[in-house]
């Protein structure tokens, strides 16, 4: 039974870090209507970020997290005025494939660069020890991190001038651009802020398993899962649902094999999707 | 009448070109380049049903392909089913499955649509991993007595090859036959205003579960073929998401909407992909190019190479369509 629970404390743990990636999926889609299919690319591109700086400054991995949401945040705005400003109001089809070329197009230049084959950030911080399990300090950090953003996110959104644009913008543009914000400004800043995020979970997540430089698909299907759950473009739900994810994947591990998981989990998506399409917090907000 | 228009026998001497070229000459290494033309031409055509005439993007339509290379090879190699009955029996099978879900998923519009497509591509696949009589992860092996039926593996690839160029020719003619009827019209204003069609008394609901379970005929038949001429299958190669939308690449390249688009789309990517991968400088560079080139057609061509032909010469129209 503790075993159970110790799973379970763990799933939470790893849980959250979904849960940051899943806010800038939701963040995009919320502001944009875009699904962001560089989501992936992204966490990647954070997973090596955090590598290659580690690589470059030996120090406590939690403090390279700073550089790398910098980096996101320049890099989502560089990927905005690329790809995803000019398709913004055509057919869902044209956001999908743009977003979707860039992802090939970064994931392609990072084949070349680092190969498929896996890489680790080798830092590791000292765990909890309770009873018979221990938590591994890494999983610990990388939560409290996680939180740590997403709150610093909430407080940015519902706290600041920029931030309260941004929810503006996402309620009703039009309206939004009548009151003197400019739509443009806002829609590159919450692209970079949701690059930002996916960039901050990679590195999260290159702290606690290895990684290669296709990993990042997991974690946007993770995201994407999350997302749903939570409704789309609701990222204070996201982090909930990733958290509840974690939950979900800890308490089956003991159970089932892990092959079967992702069987659950796309299950729940689907249904989900059709049968809750504003997701398990209730009613959409728009 | 569809044997009226002109694109039905270009398709028709496009098609007896695949055949006979490599027929003549003997030559082995180009059917081999051509098999995979061809697949991409099913699989960017029978997209075109539900992308570029109805409307919705289905991320997910490499499951038609890889599931009915499952059904299609466990038939044919565990139960020693003749190739074709098992080919046409793994048609009727995920055709059947699509509808269901079509059904259930086809409710959702739009950019959710997109997304329920993703997840049952997943599922499907996780499904697959672990279903022990298709031998979970490791897939099936075709064993080479299988091959004995058509006359030893040698013969059988020519037959398989035969095979697949005329699920191609059917495809096109498929979409063909579509365009020009009262059925394709539906999709259209499907296409243009689900709302307003259903208005105007076109059945959305049954329409579009039709052509999603239709687009999921013969790539199910070409799957099994397919699968079967390659002697293996496993889940990562038969549900891989990348195919899927290296399809929509196509499809986008081509000119979504048009039986031509489709077609030409498929041949030059699929041509395109195995010169970039063959070629040693630019092999793991393919996937930049290729993101490349789809980013400049949806930014500054959307309508694809027909489009533009469309637009340069008004009358193309009348025959490639």
């Amino acid at each position: 039974m503790s075993g159970i629970l110790a799973s379970m404390i763990d799933g939470l743990l790893v849980g959250s870090v979904y849960g940051l990636a899943a806010m800038g999926l939701s963040l995009i889609w919320g502001v944009m209507n875009v699904i962001n299919l560089t989501h992936g690319a992204m966490i990647a591109l954070g997973m090596f970020g955090m590598y290659l700086l580690f690589g470059l400054v030996t120090t406590n991995a939690y403090l390279l997290l700073l550089p790398v949401i910098a980096a996101g945040l320049v890099l989502g705005i560089v990927v905005y005025w690329m790809a995803v400003h000019w398709v913004i109001g055509r057919s869902e089809l044209m956001s999908l494939l743009s977003t979707f070329a860039v992802n090939m197009m970064v994931i392609g230049i990072g084949t070349t660069l680092f190969s498929t084959s896996p890489y680790n950030v080798n830092f590791s911080l000292p765990g909890i020890t309770i009873g018979a399990y221990t938590f591994t300090g890494n999983h610990i950090a990388a939560a409290v991190s996680a939180v740590v953003i997403a709150l610093a996110l909430q407080l940015f959104l519902y706290r600041t001038r920029p931030g309260k644009a941004i929810r503006a913008v996402a309620d009703n543009r039009e309206a939004a651009e009548l009151m003197g914000i400019s739509s443009t400004a806002v829609l590159t800043i919450a692209f970079g802020i949701g690059i930002a995020l996916a960039t901050a979970s990679g590195a999260l997540v290159s702290t606690m398993f290895p990684f290669t430089i296709l990993s990042g698909g997991a974690y946007e299907l993770k995201s994407f899962v999350v997302t749903v759950l939570a409704g789309l473009g609701k990222p204070a739900g996201a982090l909930l649902a990733g958290v509840l994810l974690g939950l979900l994947e800890g308490a089956l591990t003991p159970f089932i094999a892990v092959s079967w998981i992702p069987l659950i989990e796309f299950g729940l998506f689907v249904v989900v999707l059709v049968a809750l399409p504003h997701g398990i917090f209730g009613r959409a907000t728009a | 009448m569809i044997l009226r228009r002109p694109f039905f026998w270009l398709v028709l001497l496009a098609s007896a070109l695949f055949v006979f070229i490599p027929l003549r000459s003997n030559n082995v290494l180009l059917r081999e380049d051509l098999i995979l033309v061809a697949v991409a031409i099913i699989l960017a055509s029978n997209l075109n049903l539900m992308i570029g005439y109805t409307g919705y993007v289905n991320f997910g339509n490499i499951i038609f392909f890889g599931l009915g290379g499952y059904v299609g090879l466990y038939l044919a190699t565990v139960r020693g089913w003749n190739l074709m009955l098992a080919a046409v029996v793994a048609g009727v099978a995920v055709s059947l499955f699509a509808l269901l879900f079509g059904l259930a998923i086809l409710r959702l519009r739009g950019a959710y649509f997109a997304l329920a497509t993703i997840g049952v591509l997943e599922a499907v696949q996780a499904f697959v991993s672990n279903f022990n009589p298709w031998g979970r992860a490791t897939g099936m092996y075709v064993s080479f007595s299988a091959y004995q039926p058509l006359g030893g593996a040698m013969r059988a690839l020519w037959i398989t090859y035969y095979l697949i160029i005329a699920v191609m020719a059917l495809s096109l003619i498929l979409s063909l036959a579509i365009k020009n009827s009262k059925f394709g019209l539906g999709l259209f204003a499907i296409r243009e205003d689900e709302d307003a069609a259903v208005v105007l008394g076109v059945n959305a609901t049954v329409y579009k579960a039709i052509i999603y379970s239709v687009s999921a005929f013969l790539p199910a038949i070409a799957g099994t073929l397919m699968f079967y001429k390659n002697g293996m299958i496993d889940p990562s190669i038969a549900f891989e998401l990348t195919l899927s939308i290296e399809a929509i690449v196509m499809l986008m390249l081509g000119g979504q909407g048009t039986v031509m688009g489709a077609a030409l789309g498929g041949g030059l990517y699929e041509t395109l992909r195995s010169y970039l991968l063959t070629s040693p400088k630019l092999s793991s560079f393919h996937l930049v190019i290729a993101g490349g080139l789809l980013l400049l057609v949806v930014l500054f061509a959307p309508g694809g190479l027909i489009g533009w032909l469309y637009r340069l010469a008004p009358r193309a129209r009348k025959v490639i369509e």
